[in-house]
């Protein structure tokens, strides 16, 4: 009944190879995206945008990132918080010194900066692999956060090492600093958002994408058929890198308005995108929304269920909130190994049949 | 995606549903889990009990209740803004994090949002300046005024002149503990001495390599900043190196029951305070008779007159001073945060108040102006006394190198200005 494909014929290559070739989905991502820019902000308030919304997509753009380069090319990285690190700096070093600078182009720049420093500490993947590259890339974690740390240029000599975003304007609209509204903050974040999701999508189904999953799956396969492992796995350090970057950017200009790199870029950050993924499925963008949707809003939820509807003392919800999730990301993966996209996927196979069972 | 709706539509609801108590609301961001927690327990407790007492005792602030809704930050600051926004809509009044990191996210947003920010010997330093950072209060004394007073207090000991020593900052490596940076470093300049900064990371459970180099480099003195589980564990350290306590001084986050080490371990410690210490005021009573006796404990109690719960009950009490203030001002009972904000400039803490409020010569005389946010830094030194187990005051509440201070507070806060477009207030 659902996602029926008799008589959507196509009639050209084209539209046989568009990213949804169901009708039903077609509409559904419609709806969606209806929903996310249009239904969405006429809701927001400030705690669900400062709160929920936004580190949803922020987060969500980390995991698309660390899935290009987990999920799809297979080199397991430690380094997403060292990397979002760079991107935050990178925006602020830019906001500052170039003030007139339109907050786009700022974004963007950073994700670039990042996606040359991931390129570089990619290097060391064309000779280790598995585990011992993830310790390679949690050196990288390290190092960048030791460096930002130490280098005082990086926070422009400031007192604390605290970095904090000056308000910055786009079309007259506030976008960062405290004046923003939630609506400009939320629509921001959610065009940057989708338009990487879009980029991502097609990515993988390109050239690129498939010498990705060729490395993936077997590297020397892959380089006996002529994949040039260089170009394949530092191509995805660095757009792995570039998304991660922007995630950054955002997760301080636009989320956080200030930061501190231990605290905000710390080896959790680097470990929690790193469970997004798994949760919500490697190789798979859908499971990057939906694992960064589980990992952000699960706690949130919590706290307000316990907290707000059923009055708990603060520090029992705190504690019970690590083992409801916790519990939850086991349930889960005992279910569907291959994580909660795979669980999607396996619903539309049934729906696709539904009402009959053959 | 789906799911994400769903969420967002729960949230939605339960967001909205978030009910308001009372009329005067001081939301705590306290943090009760998490490797912080020894020192965020305490405080939390002292600043929701004095509120109790209030309510129990004189019927609120001026006859209208207060309430102390808490959010559990865990000492996080994604967190923190999380607790900000869900509770900035309940009528707060003014906000106290305890976390330095919360405090720079918070200080935009305060000021957008027109709440007072009062962070009580935490937070940024330059915030002292009122004239650039009209939301923020830090009275009665900043990190720069105890790493002030610390330096002082070692030319005290050592007959005036400290040319020849060296002395090493230990400091949690966040926001924080980065704070002092400058103002030592000016003062070595000044001085002459030799200064080495030795940084800890999160949460600070491991500090071998740290103390090795002091074992090493011998410093004369070392200056500790440090905060949770930290704290224990460089004195610790300290003891096993032998290192002579009484070299050893603490800024006031560093000085507290749960940093002192077993037995003689670390006695002669020292540490800053810009507070007296001791449970022995009448506050105590009356905390007694009507909040611990009546069972309306924030906590299981047993935190009661130690160091931080001393210190979150004193700023509960500066903050219903701003309260009561801006009551007479506005000649208003139910007052919005702007007239708190008013009430906080226009606070003149005296000898006689402090005394009415049953805490006698409990901080230092004071009062805030609009270009002056910070009050006097007069700081005391207390002594860890290892036999009768608890800290004594040992050195009087002095002023520190105010001059110098107050050069670095114009600079950074300027610069703040000057990166975020504020036109500082005239006055």
């Amino acid at each position: 009944m659902f996602y029926r494909e008799s008589g959507d014929f196509k009639k050209t290559y084209q539209k046989d190879s568009q990213t949804f070739p169901i009708k039903f989905d077609r509409w559904r991502y419609y709806f969606v995206m209806l929903v996310a820019f249009v239904v969405v902000p006429m809701f927001l308030t400030d705690y669900i945008a400062n709160a929920v919304m936004i580190p949803f997509l922020v987060w969500a753009i980390a995991a698309l990132g660390l899935n290009i380069l987990v999920g799809y090319t297979g080199q397991l990285s430690l380094g997403t918080g060292g990397f979002m690190a760079v991107g935050a700096y990178a925006t602020y070093k830019l906001m500052t010194a170039f003030p007139g600078m339109d907050m786009v182009s700022v974004i963007l720049l950073s994700g670039l900066i990042t996606a040359v420093v991931g390129a570089l500490f990619g290097l060391p993947s064309l000779r280790i692999k598995g585990f011992y590259l993830a310790v390679a890339t949690l050196a990288a974690q390290f190092f960048l956060v030791w460096l930002l740390n130490k280098v005082p240029w990086f926070y422009n000599y400031s007192a604390s090492g605290q970095i904090s975003a000056p308000q910055r304007e786009m079309f007259g609209v506030i976008i960062t600093g405290p004046h923003a509204t939630p609506v400009a903050g939320y629509l921001f974040c959610l065009g940057f958002a989708v338009g990487l999701a879009w980029i991502a999508r097609n990515l993988t189904r390109g050239r690129l994408g498939r010498s990705w999953m060729a490395i993936r799956d077997m590297d020397i396969a892959a380089e006996i058929i002529g994949v040039n492992p260089l170009t394949a796995k530092l191509s995805a350090f660095a757009v792995s890198s570039f998304f991660v970057g922007i995630s950054g950017s955002l997760f301080f200009s636009v989320y956080l308005g200030a930061a501190e790199v231990t605290e905000a870029f710390g080896i959790s950050v680097s470990f929690s995108v790193l469970f997004m993924i798994i949760i919500g499925g490697l190789g798979s963008i859908f499971g990057s929304f939906i694992g960064a949707a589980f990992m952000v809003l699960m706690p949130v939820l919590l706290k307000n269920v316990l907290v707000g509807a059923m009055g708990w003392p603060t520090d029992l919800a705190a504690h019970f909130e690590y083992i409801i999730v916790g519990g939850l990301i086991l349930i889960f993966l005992i279910i569907e190994p291959h994580g909660l996209a795979q669980m999607a996927r396996v619903l539309k196979e049934k729906l696709r049949l539904w009402p009959f069972p053959h | 995606m789906k799911f994400t709706k769903l969420a967002t539509v729960a949230l939605t609801t339960l967001a909205v549903s978030a009910p308001v108590v009372a009329d005067l609301v001081f939301p705590s961001l306290s943090y009760r889990t998490g490797p912080y927690a020894a020192g965020g327990a305490p405080y939390a407790d002292g600043y929701a009990d004095y509120f109790t007492l209030l309510n129990e005792r004189d019927g609120g602030i001026g006859g209208v209740l207060t309430a102390v809704p808490e959010c559990e930050t865990g000492y996080n600051t994604a967190k923190g803004v999380e607790c900000y926004e869900a509770t900035k809509g309940d009528g707060a009044l003014a906000y106290q994090p305890l976390s330095t990191g919360i405090t720079y996210q918070l200080i935009p947003k305060t000021m957008a949002d027109d709440i007072p920010l009062m962070t009580q010997g935490y937070g940024r330093t330059s915030g002292a300046n009122g004239k650039v950072f009209s939301h923020v209060f830090n009275f009665p004394a900043n990190y720069w005024s105890g790493a002030s007073r610390i330096i002082n207090r070692i030319m005290e000991e050592n007959g005036g002149t400290i040319s020849d020593r060296n002395i090493a900052l230990v400091y949690h490596n966040s926001g924080y503990g980065k704070e002092p940076i400058p103002t030592l470093k000016a003062l070595a300049t000044k001085h002459g001495f030799n200064l080495t900064l030795i940084p800890v990371d999160h949460p600070g459970q491991e500090q071998k390599s740290q103390w090795l180099q002091i074992r090493r480099e011998r410093p004369d003195n070392i200056i500790l900043y440090g905060w949770g589980v930290m704290n224990q564990v460089a004195l610790k350290e300290a003891a096993n190196i032998r290192y002579p306590m009484d070299q050893m001084f603490g800024i006031w986050w560093s000085g507290t029951e749960n940093d002192a080490l077993e037995g003689m371990g670390s006695h002669g410690y020292k540490a800053a305070t810009f507070h007296n210490v001791g449970s022995d005021y009448p506050v105590y009573k009356d905390i007694q008779k009507f909040v611990v006796d009546a069972g309306l404990t924030a906590g299981d109690g047993s935190n009661v007159g130690t160091v931080l719960y001393n210190r979150g009950m004193y700023s509960a009490m500066l903050a219903a001073a701003g309260a009561a203030n801006a009551q007479e001002i506005h000649g208003v009972k139910d007052i919005t945060s702007g007239m708190m904000r008013d009430g906080l400039e226009a606070l003149n803490v005296t000898n006689e108040f402090m005394a009415a409020a049953g805490m006698p010569e409990f901080g230092p005389e004071f009062s805030v102006s609009c270009s002056n946010h910070g009050g006097p830094g007069n700081v005391g030194i207390q002594q860890w006394d290892g036999n009768s187990r608890e800290w004594k005051l040992v050195g009087g509440f002095e002023a520190p190198d105010m001059e110098l201070i107050n050069a670095l507070i114009k600079a950074d806060s300027e610069a703040y200005a000057a990166e975020n477009n504020i036109t500082p207030r005239d006055c």
